[in-house]
């Protein structure tokens, strides 16, 4: 039984799922509102070879973040990384805000109960206050061969310094999305994005370090730097934009939905998600980096310490997985998001050269130095930092 | 050991279930709404220490949410009486044979989805939705008006997705009303008008008193409609309470809740002293 999984030697059945045809940015944004449970499985991928199966894992991850074939309803990569090893897949797409799901797991954990996943996707500052918490099992990396993929940029965050908790799942960049049909200008300053055309069709991110993150770039100040005096500053920038009408909604996920639906013609926005729609509703809209500056983050792959050892090691493989260059590239081809796996470029370009060349996948060293990471922050900031936030915006 | 009487241990299922789940989780909401953080500790740590500031703090912080929750609650209960009074009154007197078949059409839309239906109705009055479009080219609204993320859409989701239980009680009552008292009201001369005010508005009382608290106790701590319809200007205490909690702030979240509780009992006894049919409730 192949228990590792190597990259050079996947096996004839992984390769037929993975060369099957799927289209890729096909499904977008369609997650429910309000965190629906879209309960997505590919597990038991037939079971015509049961003897095989050793051991099952839940992955809880952000929705359209996983390539997924239309016709077939089925994830390729996870499909393969099953018939290689295995191991069967729960895959469910209900991680939709960071602060949602921590609430959510939140008591479970801290009393030590089974939260229902073996492997979840926290953005780096939830992922290290799991870290902090104590609520994620040091990685066995005997079991994860390939971690040594992992891009030199991202290998010693100062959540995690050798990566022992967390690997990366996608770097996700914040920037500027918008209708082409409605901005013909483009957004890209602050100024374009609050231009009195869009007065009440802007929608900007809930999650803090990307919005505040973007205004303070906007202002010249250093996000590894940044003061509580800075931050409150720019906070009262948003209010005031909130609180005169020119806001109409500060959300996760869901800031898709508006721009498809018009609702929204300027934003704040994530790249992947961006570049999905600009693909699907051809060119219709728009992502750019802001001159000032745009923020860069990462979603950590970790393992709840809930996880018992059998899914635990079957999760540690699931990371292998997909820190092999191959398949980091199946997923980036799909998904759009700054892969964080070394080599992935070089399978690329057998995907698609396009792709290769793309910017936001792989970034070159020039706009990577255009974009920052929000600096870590103590609890007590991240408490009243974020209450400043919430209130901003109007809650 | 006397016999236990036969009412007490028909009691005892509702007891024991209102004793699991209502009674232990408000003491413990009650437990939590005067704790704090433990100094020094991470972000999910919680200590008792009495604190009975927190409320009057939650409250300064969410007096906006608190005001607007009872206005819009109000609102929406005001709308939707208007809507379901004309229409129980003329399930229960002038439907005839088609009665069932009303009653039927009146619940209809709500074996689908609470959630799908508010949905539907952002896309409805969305930019590009059946609605806006039509407006704008006639030029009823400006460029920059919108339905969507207005406190209009808020009230109005709420009157919507709250009817039915405002129509059904209200149905009910008029239902039992009986149709002679109206005709002798009309043998003594009253006339249309005077017959409503004299007659039928006072035995359908009991249904309006049940109607609009049926109607007014959801809506002043729902959120899903000012999450759906609303823009951040909209929001409501029951937003605040949801954000909140995921931070996770327990202590405030708890607090809130338990005015929230509060402002409903007052509003609710009072109004039943009001309108004097404390035997109906």
């Amino acid at each position: 039984m192949a228990n590792s999984p190597k990259s050079q030697a996947l096996s004839q059945e992984a390769r037929a799922i993975l060369n099957s045809k799927f289209s890729r940015r096909a499904l977008v944004a369609g997650a429910g509102a309000l965190g629906g449970a879209a309960l997505l499985t590919s597990c038991g991928s037939g079971g015509d070879d049961a003897a095989s199966t050793s051991g099952s894992i839940r992955w809880g991850n952000w929705p359209l973040y996983l390539d997924y074939n239309d016709e077939t309803q089925l994830y390729p990569t996870l499909e393969a990384f099953t018939a290689a090893t295995g191991i069967a897949a729960e895959y469910y797409e209900d991680y939709n805000d960071n602060d949602e799901f921590f609430g959510k797991v939140q008591a479970q954990l801290k009393l030590k109960q089974d939260i229902g996943y073996d492997i979840v996707s926290p953005t780096d500052w939830m992922a290290a206050r799991w870290i902090r918490l104590g609520y994620t099992h040091k990685f066995d990396k005997a079991n994860i061969p390939n971690a040594g993929n992992i891009l030199d940029t991202l290998a010693s965050p100062s959540f995690d310094p050798t990566r022992d908790y967390s690997m990366t799942w996608q770097g996700i960049m914040g920037g500027f999305g918008w209708n082409t049909e409605k901005v013909p200008g483009g957004v890209r300053t602050l100024d374009d994005l609050f231009a009195p055309a869009n007065k009440g069709k802007i929608v900007v991110l809930s999650e803090m370090r990307d919005t505040i993150g973007i205004i303070l770039r906007s202002r010249g100040v250093d996000l590894q730097t940044v003061t509580e005096d800075q931050f409150m500053s720019a906070v009262e920038f948003l209010e005031q934009k909130v609180s005169d009408g020119w806001i109409r909604g500060v959300k996760g996920n869901e800031y898709a939905e508006d721009l498809k639906s018009g609702d929204a013609i300027a934003v704040i926005g994530w790249s992947g998600d961006m570049f999905i729609l600009k693909n699907d509703y051809d060119g219709k809209f728009d992502f750019a980096i802001p001159e000032s500056g745009g923020t860069i983050s990462g979603d950590n792959l970790v393992i709840p310490y809930t996880a018992t050892a059998e899914a635990k090691a079957s999760a540690e493989k699931l990371i292998n997985w997909y820190y092999d260059p191959a398949i980091a590239a199946e997923v980036a081809a799909y998904v759009n998001y700054v892969t964080p796996v070394k080599g992935a470029q070089a399978e690329m370009e057998k995907i698609d050269p396009a792709l290769a060349a793309s910017e936001f996948i792989f970034p070159t060293e020039k706009t990577m130095a255009n974009l920052s990471v929000f600096r870590s922050l103590t609890p007590t900031e991240e408490t009243s930092w974020s209450e400043a936030f919430l209130k901003a915006s109007g809650i | 050991m006397k016999k236990i009487s036969t009412p007490y241990l028909l009691l005892l299922p509702g007891f024991a279930f209102l004793l699991t789940f209502f009674v232990f989780p408000i003491l413990s909401l009650a437990q939590v709404s005067t704790a704090t953080p433990v100094s020094g500790g991470d972000i999910d740590d919680f200590e008792q220490t009495f604190r009975f500031r927190n409320y009057l703090e939650a409250f300064l912080d969410s007096r906006e949410h608190f005001g607007r929750s009872i206005v819009y609650a109000l609102l929406a209960t005001l709308i939707a009486l208007l809507i379901s009074y004309p229409l129980a009154y003329a399930l229960a007197f002038k439907s005839g044979k088609y009665k069932n078949l009303l009653l039927v059409l009146v619940v209809a839309p709500f074996f689908t989805s609470f959630l799908l239906r508010t949905v539907a109705w952002k896309q409805i009055l969305g930019e590009e939705g059946f609605v806006v479009p039509p407006l704008r080219s006639l030029g009823l609204i400006s460029e920059s008006t919108t339905l969507t993320s207005t406190a209009g859409a808020v009230i109005l989701g709420m009157a919507y997705n709250f009817l039915p239980f405002m129509t059904l009680p209200l149905y009910a009552s008029i239902d039992r009303i009986d149709p002679r008292t109206l005709e002798a009201s009309g043998d003594l001369y009253a006339n249309g008008f005077t017959t409503f005010r004299k007659v039928t508005l006072p035995l359908s009382m009991p249904g309006v008193v049940a109607g609009t608290l049926l109607t007014f106790i959801p809506a002043a701590g729902d959120y899903v409609n000012a999450e759906l319809l609303g823009g951040p200007n909209n929001s409501m205490i029951g937003n605040v309470i949801q954000t909140r909690f995921l931070i996770p702030d327990y202590p405030t979240t708890s607090a809130l809740s338990f005015m929230l509780m509060a402002a409903i009992l007052i509003i609710v006894t009072v109004y039943i002293r009001r309108a004097g049919t404390d035997e109906v409730v």
